[in-house]
């Protein structure tokens, strides 16, 4: 019982940990810096987080083309001119709608969206847990313990 | 009953999937975000317009009270060349003024577009930097806007603009006492 227990968790974790570390390469598509290192950084950070909405599958920091370039543009100006990230990110909203943003707001329409992947992750942990049981009820009327793990 | 779970689960797939697949097509456009609220404002060089002498400039306050279609284009835009004589023809009905963006583009470039392919635009306005395009949320040209007489979005259609989308996004949406008396050429 203690193995597949492990087992299970072991498997939980290392898919876990694929799906955090595979973070997106930087490309150098972008060789602007501002002059400001903080603003530099959220800049980074902003410019990363919205979708070039001509490629879609890329943030507009990792697209060369001409409209990425202008939205990065908007960035630049918007933050030089005191702008919170909040209301950089409300101003591109407001203009190509939830779509640009790769971190969606938690409203009705994107509830689905973020409860999905909880709510699937506990049908899987429910699953393995029945698994779990089922095994563990056959070894112990076989009346083996459960040294052995599987047989 | 041993395969009860892993059939349903099948059989969701199989729903989530066919749901997927029907409406791919509609997939790649991606709704305004403007629609129902008020279309931004501008006020750019002229590059074109049918009005003598041209103005050097024009402000989209000077369209409010009227319905308009508003057309982004460019010459680097080869779907804009395909969409040209379906331009040329709504211009032909003179049911709506026509109003263009020249989205990022070159000022004599555009101006030898509309000698050659004819000029179906009432104006047309430059946006050198990109700036109203991005106003707008246009994404990709050509994108054209549908815009009320109190100026608000109405409707946007991305692509080119056809007979059936004139006909049943923008024409239907008109009030029946449409502008057209010919409003065209009065902006």
């Amino acid at each position: 019982m203690k193995t597949s227990l492990r087992r299970v968790v072991c498997a939980v974790l290392a898919v876990w940990i694929v799906g955090v570390a595979s973070v997106p390469a930087a490309f150098a598509i972008d060789p602007v810096e501002m002059s400001d290192p903080v603003l530099q950084e959220r800049y980074r950070a902003l410019t990363h987080e919205l979708r070039c909405m001509q490629c879609q599958n890329q943030s507009i920091a990792d697209s060369p083309v001409g409209l990425a370039g202008d939205l990065r543009r908007e960035v630049r100006e918007l933050l030089s001119a005191g702008k919170t990230d909040d209301e950089v990110r409300e101003y591109m909203r407001a203009r190509y709608g939830d779509f640009i943003l790769f971190r969606p707001r938690m409203v009705a329409q994107t509830l689905w969206l973020w409860l999905a992947p909880v709510l699937l992750m506990l049908l899987g942990l429910f699953a393995a847990w029945r698994v779990v049981q089922r095994r563990r009820a056959l070894v112990t009327d076989d009346g083996f313990d459960d040294e052995g793990g599987d047989r | 009953m041993k395969y009860l779970i892993p059939a349903g689960v099948f059989a969701l797939l199989v729903v989530v999937l066919a749901i997927g697949i029907q409406r791919a097509p509609s997939k790649n456009v991606i709704p305004s975000a403007l629609i129902g609220k008020p279309a931004p404002t501008w006020s750019l060089p002229v590059i074109a317009s049918n009005q003598s002498p041209t103005p050097a400039s024009f402000d989209s306050e000077r369209l409010r009270g009227r319905w308009f279609v508003f057309n982004v284009w460019g010459t680097w835009c080869p779907e804009c060349k395909v969409e040209h004589p379906m331009l040329l023809e709504m211009a032909r009905q003179k049911k709506l003024p026509l109003i263009g963006l020249d989205w990022k583009d070159d000022d004599a470039a555009a101006r030898r577009w509309l000698e050659s392919l004819g000029d179906p635009y009432d104006v047309v306005v430059a946006d050198r930097d990109g700036r109203t395009a991005i106003d707008f949320g246009v994404y990709g040209a050509p994108e054209t806007f549908l815009i009320d007489d109190r100026g608000v979005v109405v409707y946007k259609h991305v692509g080119a603009m056809n007979p059936d989308v004139w006909q049943r996004e923008f024409l239907a949406r008109l009030p029946t006492a449409a502008p057209s008396d010919g409003t065209q050429g009065q902006p």
